[in-house]
């Protein structure tokens, strides 16, 4: 790797926010590529591995942009298949295993009800790459958060098995919904400075809308226990490491190969 | 079309030929001679609309089955760009099922039915998706020598006479070439890498070669149906002619890449301007037809549990609907 | 037996062009997962298209350049498919 200057702490402070947004895709994606060819049905296959698509694709388009900033010599893929659990910045709930189709359903639901909110707000970021990752993403995340608040509604307001289910899948999950919303000292100068979006301040829309699909879909509104935090240090849960294993397994086995 | 003599004992013996009324099955087998299309409503006999259903969701069987061998491998890519283009290839190829059953649902048969046939081992698939992917190389070889021995087979019937299977071939066909340029690409980026690379490679095409051929079915002194499904132009060229310009076409596409064809036998014979090549295992490709193949059970435990673990949501969809439809007529 | 979703006729108009066509058929329960498979399936190299679907139960089919012996006339027969499923005419490409 070709020495660089030392990076400015704003620099630095940028790229972790951009794998933030990258890894948070990038591991969604690799839980949503384990359903192929096991879902339901076959169109519901074809769903689930769109949204898997747009986002690699989003995943590509922030690690590229975090490599290029950080001038070392690092692009997505060396960012994305050879950094270790603790380099990782994705947030707890996309690494979580996929469980049955209703807990796939619930996590997709309050990621992208979420990464809809995030997106619609980095597209004014006065950081103009990401304002334009973001531009394209919207239209499809939109999607991605329609198409799962219909299947929290059809499992929720379906049969009692489903219902059940779909209980079961957001009891799951309650406890990483707080992660989405927390700013720290790395993100704060950020968001002084327009870049990134204040968090924070996107609970109550959130929460409206979750309440609401929740309502229509007959369940319970959620109880949040305590929400388990550390995704955006480093400091994940036991699932991402049995994910990287098998995700970063090929380049890391063949560490000189071009793939 | 490879799947065709597969399943040819069919007990539900149908109305044979000899008993249709004559006067009608003249005119069905002239509109087919003079290349028109039969659409669904259209008169047709009683065994052309069976062996549509048989050849169609078979093809359909294929392309959902074809899934797995590669969709083993799509956490396991190696780049994003990998990761994302096979992802791509894989949608496709639901894409191409839902197409086929579509079209074989115009004929009769629901596609619960085809399913159920088809995880009873009733109805075949290709038998080239009985083998394992072990390696990425392997998705190098899938795209560049199965995909491209399907193209063969799915160019002509984008004109077979049955309306809603040429129709969905079109489709089919635009996607396809996508397919095999992604897996020959892959197997040129490894054969020009690194030694391991280039092994991984050659040991791929080892693998894959012989069981592609086999994909073009049995020879053509095996295939006693093959006049009937000529004339109704359910299949447009033997077994043999496909199975030698596939060897003609790869042949060069191998030595291209500097990898070795794993037949001894080879041999370029210039009075017929194409390769001689060696003997075939039949018993094994029958074997793989009986449901012997290596990964016949993998591949059929996969589909069933889908198929049985969804059931309580494609049931959670319907009773939704119904409570819908109350809802709104109360 | 299991089993599947209901069939629908897909019709997209893709950006530019001036009239719905028929581009086949999914599985769905309901409408809008109806139109969110269509996209899904029929969709997937394209933006800005508009998409109609219809349960292929509700199509009413006619052709009448056909006519005689060669065509089955509607009322001998509800369309091919088995009666588990109420699915009959698929609409003729025009």
């Amino acid at each position: 790797m070709a020495s660089a200057p030392a990076l400015l702490r704003e620099d630095q402070a940028l790229i972790d926010y951009l794998l933030r947004l990258g890894d948070d895709s990038l591991i969604l994606a690799q839980r949503l590529a384990e359903w192929c060819g096991m879902a339901p049905a076959l169109e519901t296959d074809l769903s689930l591995a769109n949204i898997g698509l747009d986002l690699i694709g989003q995943a590509t388009l922030f690690l590229n942009l975090a490599g290029e900033i950080e001038g070392a010599g690092r692009d997505g893929d060396k960012l994305a298949f050879h950094r270790d659990v603790l380099a990782f910045r994705n947030c707890l709930m996309v690494e979580q295993p996929n469980g049955d189709f209703a807990q796939t359903i619930a996590r997709q639901f309050l990621f992208s009800t979420w990464q809809l909110a995030m997106f619609e707000g980095l597209t004014g970021s006065t950081e103009p790459r990401i304002a334009e990752i973001a531009a394209k993403a919207v239209k499809e995340v939109r999607y991605h958060a329609e198409i799962a608040a219909e299947w929290v509604i059809r499992l929720g307001d379906g049969t009692d098995q489903s219902r059940e289910r779909m209980i079961e899948g957001f009891d799951w999950h309650w406890r990483f919904v707080d992660e989405l919303f927390e700013g720290d000292a790395l993100e704060q100068p950020l968001v002084d400075a327009g870049i990134a979006v204040d968090r924070a301040a996107l609970r109550q829309g959130f929460d409206t809308t979750v309440n609401a699909v929740l309502r229509e879909a007959t369940l319970p509104l959620p109880e949040y226990p305590r929400g388990i935090t550390g995704g955006r240090v480093g400091h994940h849960s036991e699932h991402l490491g049995h994910l990287l294993a098998t995700m970063q397994s090929v380049p890391r086995t063949y560490p000189d190969a071009v793939w | 079309m490879y799947t065709t003599e597969l399943g040819k004992g069919d007990p539900r013996g149908a109305v044979p030929l000899s008993g249709e009324d004559p006067a009608l099955l003249a005119a069905f087998e002239a509109r087919v001679a003079a290349d028109e299309f039969i659409e669904p409503k259209d008169w047709m006999p009683e065994a052309y609309r069976r062996t549509l259903v048989r050849q169609i969701s078979q093809h359909a069987h294929s392309e959902i089955v074809g899934m797995l061998p590669e969709g083993n491998w799509i956490t396991r890519a190696p780049s994003l760009r990998r990761k994302a283009v096979l992802l791509a290839k894989v949608q496709d190829e639901a894409g191409h099922g839902l197409y086929l059953y579509c079209a074989a649902e115009t004929l009769g048969t629901g596609r619960d039915e085809m399913t159920e046939a088809l995880l009873s081992g009733k109805a075949k698939y290709s038998t080239i998706f009985n083998y394992p992917t072990l390696t990425w190389a392997d998705i190098g070889a899938i795209g560049w020598l199965v995909d491209g021995a399907a193209i063969m087979n799915q160019v002509p019937l984008q004109r077979t006479s049955y309306g809603p299977y040429a129709r969905a071939m079109v489709k089919v066909c635009k996607e396809e070439s996508f397919h095999q340029r992604q897996g020959y690409e892959i197997m040129m980026t490894l054969a020009n890498g690194t030694p391991e690379q280039k092994a991984m490679a050659q040991d791929a095409l080892n693998r894959w070669w012989w069981p592609s051929l086999m994909m073009f079915g049995p020879p053509d002194d095996n295939s006693p149906n093959s006049a009937q499904s000529f004339r109704w132009r359910i299949k447009r060229d033997s077994n043999d002619d496909l199975r030698q310009k596939f060897v003609d076409i790869s042949v060069p596409q191998a030595e291209y890449l500097g990898l070795t064809v794993p037949d001894p036998d080879l041999a370029w014979n210039e009075d017929k301007g194409g390769y001689d090549f060696g003997a075939i295992d039949w018993e094994e490709f029958y074997a793989v037809v009986r449901g012997e193949g290596p990964l016949a059970r993998e591949r059929m435990k996969a589909r069933r549990s889908a198929w049985d673990d969804g059931a309580w949501v494609r049931e959670a969809a319907d009773a939704y609907e119904t409570k819908r439809r109350a809802r709104l007529a109360a | 037996m299991s089993r599947d979703w209901p069939l629908w006729e897909v019709f997209i108009r893709s950006k530019g062009g001036l009239s719905h066509k028929h581009v086949g058929s999914v599985h769905a329960p309901d409408p809008e997962l109806a139109v969110r498979h269509a996209r899904d399936v029929y969709t997937r190299r394209l933006e800005g298209v508009s998409i109609w679907v219809a349960r292929s139960s509700d199509i009413v089919a006619s052709d009448p350049a056909q006519a005689g012996p060669l065509f089955e006339p509607a009322e001998t027969k509800v369309y091919r498919h088995p009666t588990f499923y109420d699915i009959p005419d698929v609409v003729k490409h025009i």
